[in-house]
């Protein structure tokens, strides 16, 4: 069998991007719930604020590291697989991706250097200021990536010469039309990530009867938030779905699975797309209910595959089914919102165990979400790389074989793998010691151990890295 | 219209970005590459802690170089990448079990000798695998209308390996001296005893690519002996520092040996960079043929100029929250 680099490449990137992007959408939700409990803390000096900060703080340090790690090599992704795309829209992407890292990947790694190791180096306020600068950095950053995202979905403010986009206005090209709703959509799906992850670890520990005390105060923090966030995202959610069928109508028919233009289109529940004979089987659907989510009114028109030739079309089976994925998870974290606020009466919200184990379940589904969005977004514009421009086959490195592509591909497979697992099992040996871990820690100030002992905590790093003079 | 000459800046700020990754990342990939060597495990923790606060924004220098290159010199990255397919895949791959390893080993009980490992590993492949890429930028890319049109492992050869090997010596050396400078008592003098085998082994390795160079080379040849009153001045300086490293670890001294190391770096950096200019992917482009649009590295440019000094200010900054000597915890004796 002949190995196709451009299907391998289109893999590896699909599978170091996904893997990527698991981690900052959890740690840029979860670095501004820090910013806020380390203001708390700097405020109220009630110790349960503290003691949940540097709870959260260690579990941000091992996701975030994962992060930064996963993050190096997106850097170099685009000129080793895609050399003659990085060559095409350097003018633009290079300057984003590059003020990406001198506005935002900089302060992040300074500041978050001081929140991890800094609490007895500097003054309670500093501490409280890189909190807040590392949560500054996570948004700068995803402003700057979306950005660069949105430009390839909506190209905007270039002209293609001779092969090579020159930026004709960098305002256009920024805050290009798919912009505002992407960066806002993610933004709180990156609130949702954090709020669920964090409500249901809390939730776990509520039901485990540990620390009751400060858990509460974190569980009910976070349903607030969700309350807001929750039903938030779906209205978002809508517009951004408009602002794709304005500028995108192709990628917005493979999320409906709709194969011909037409009014009165069905909202389809259920169906599997047959992209070789262009229709579904199996249609479950609501009679005229597409029509009037994206039309407003229910004999407006929806766009259809039929727009463009069928080698144009994406992979409308894996669009339409991660459409409904992240809409089903959506209106459910809805649901857990809304029981929040229903058991709120006599704090039931606390001690319900039903509701506690839905919310530890669905601290996971966030990460399903936020990837099947993506999976829309960015499969919902194949054939192209920079959307009606520059197709990914052109973008594609010239010199690459089939046999490199696969050789990398199958390496990040396997180091990803090994990275993810171990991350996992320390995440959750983290998880395990809970709030507690850091008492043991102040209880005994120097602690009299041998280094070999079974438990080594975090905080270890604080006792031993001391000031002294030269 | 075009006002300044932007891509000669640009090579400046890379130039400087690369340095700077050099150094700072340097010194913590050398701490790794001597961890499996060090007298005890208490010793490695006191080695990864003197460079956690400050790995992470270290390695963040590699980021700016990779996204500074694709915006100012495309060309640069557009070629160099795949023509370093896998030996990039390498050094990435190494710098992600290097990194992780950092929270990971902490977190460790049983499993902690597994993230030792990762750890050297990881530092030992990145570094060789850096130290191959100078060796492969001396040697040349094959290139056809600004496209790399050779094959997969043409990076691979004796005179990269060589390269390779140079590199993983030199970063040993900075991070042995960077030892010397945050550790005290017997992993300090088990540093300072590191630090003269090193330095030998770099230079001698310097000295068989200098030697090797020309011959690899024609264009360098031409440069060196066209301008030979000039371009001795970087080895001279590079000798010059590696005695003051030699004879400061011989008086003791804590801070010197490792600014002299960070001189002697300086100075091969700079001898290789005169030597090659003005090109940047030799042998065919110069850094005006790789360069952005004017328009793009102008509206970068403009950024940079306030964001670079504030990022080195808190970089700065950070340093100083953690100066001094890293010191095992009173419980620990």
């Amino acid at each position: 069998m002949e190995l196709d680099p451009l299907l391998l490449s289109r893999i590896q990137f699909a599978f170091v991007v996904s893997f990527h992007a698991i981690f900052p959408v959890f740690t840029i939700g979860l670095a501004s719930y820090i910013a806020v409990l380390e203001g708390l803390a700097f405020k109220t000096e009630n110790p349960a604020w503290t003691r949940l900060s540097t709870f959260w703080t260690k579990v941000f340090a091992v996701v975030f590291g994962m992060g930064v790690v996963s993050g190096i090599v997106m850097s170099f992704q685009f000129g080793t697989n895609w050399s003659n795309f990085s060559q095409a829209t350097a003018n633009f992407l290079g300057p984003m991706l590059s003020y990406e890292v001198v506005t935002a990947f900089f302060l992040e790694a300074a500041f978050l250097g001081v929140l991890l190791f800094g609490r007895d180096k500097v003054p309670a306020g500093v501490h409280l200021f890189a909190a807040v600068m590392v949560a500054f950095g996570t948004f700068i950053s995803s402003f700057w990536i979306l950005s660069a995202n949105s430009w390839m979905q909506t190209p905007a403010g270039v002209e293609l010469r001779e092969g090579i986009f020159h930026v004709t206005s960098w305002s256009e090209a920024i805050f290009n039309p798919s912009f505002t709703w992407r960066f806002v959509h993610m933004v709180m799906a990156s609130f949702l990530t954090g709020g669920f992850v964090v409500a249901g670890v809390s939730a776990w520990y509520l039901l485990r009867g540990r620390e009751i005390e400060a858990n509460r105060k974190a569980l009910s923090m976070c349903l607030w938030m969700l309350l807001i966030m929750a039903p938030s995202q779906a209205v978002i959610g809508d517009f951004h779905g408009l602002n794709t069928q304005e500028h995108q109508p192709v990628k917005v028919a493979a999320m409906e699975g709709n194969w011909e233009t037409d009014t009165r289109v069905p909202l389809l529940l259920f169906a599997l797309p047959d992209q070789e004979n262009q229709t579904n089987r199996f249609e479950i659907g609501i009679p005229g209910m597409a029509s009037l989510i994206l039309a407003h009114d229910i004999d407006g028109q929806v766009p259809g595959l039929d727009l463009v030739p069928q080698e144009e079309q994406p992979p409308v089976m894996l669009v339409f089914w991660s459409f409904r994925v992240m809409v089903g998870l959506g209106f459910l974290m809805i649901g857990f919102a809304i029981a929040g606020l229903v058991l709120r009466r006599g704090g039931r919200y606390a001690e319900n165990r039903w509701f506690l184990q839905g919310l530890r379940l669905m601290s996971v589904t966030p990460f399903v979400a936020v990837l099947s969005g993506w999976f829309v977004t960015e499969f919902g514009r194949a054939p192209w790389v920079v959307y009606g421009m520059m197709t990914q086959a052109e973008g594609l490195t010239p010199s690459l074989t089939g046999g490199m592509a696969l050789f990398t591909l199958i390496g990040y497979i396997v180091v990803y793998a090994l990275v993810f697992s171990a991350g996992v099992y320390y995440l959750m040996r983290v998880l395990h010691d809970g709030l507690e871990a850091r008492d043991q820690e102040y209880q005994s100030d120097h602690p009299k151990r041998p280094l070999s002992a079974a438990h080594v905590p975090f905080e270890y790093n604080e006792d031993i890295v001391r000031p002294g003079g030269y | 219209m075009e006002l300044f000459d932007l891509a000669l800046i640009w090579a400046f700020i890379i130039g400087f970005g690369v340095i700077m990754y050099v150094l700072m990342d340097g010194f913590d990939l050398g701490v790794g590459i001597l961890f499996p060597f060090a007298p005890d495990e208490e010793s490695r923790d006191v080695m990864m802690n003197s460079v956690a606060p400050v790995w992470d924004g270290n390695e963040t220098w590699l980021v700016l170089g990779g996204a500074g290159l694709l915006a100012a010199f495309p060309m640069v990255y557009s070629i160099l990448l795949p023509a370093l397919y896998i030996g990039v895949f390498l050094m990435l791959a190494g710098l992600i079990f290097r990194g992780v390893a950092f929270e990971f080993r902490f977190k460790a009980n049983t499993s902690r000798y597994l993230w030792n490992w990762a750890f050297a590993g990881g530092s030992t492949v990145a570094a060789f695998a850096q130290g191959v890429v100078v060796g492969a930028y001396i040697e040349g890319f094959e290139t056809a209308n600004g496209v790399y049109v050779g094959g997969a492992l043409d990076w691979l050869t004796p005179f990269t390996v060589l390269t390779g090997l140079g590199l993983l010596a030199g970063y040993g050396l900075l991070g042995a001296t960077w030892l010397v400078l945050k550790t005290e008592g017997d992993l300090q003098q088990w540093a300072r005893r590191l630090v003269t085998p090193l330095l030998v082994a770099v230079l001698v390795v310097f000295a068989i690519i200098s030697i090797w160079t020309p011959f690899v080379d024609s264009f360098v040849r031409d440069r060196w002996f066209d301008h030979i009153t000039l371009i001795w001045v970087f080895p001279a300086f590079g000798l010059f520092c590696a005695w003051q490293v030699f004879r400061a670890i011989r008086r003791h001294k804590d801070g010197m040996p490792f600014v002299a190391t960070m001189g002697l770096f300086i100075s091969t950096y700079l001898g290789l960079i005169v030597s090659k200019w003005p090109y940047v992917v030799p042998p065919n482009y110069t850094l005006w043929d790789a360069s952005s649009a004017y328009g793009s590295q102008l509206f970068l440019l403009l950024g940079l100029l306030f964001v670079i000094p504030v990022v080195l200010g808190y970089t700065a900054w950070t340093y100083w929250v953690f100066r001094g000597k890293v010191r095992a915890g009173e419980g620990y004796h």
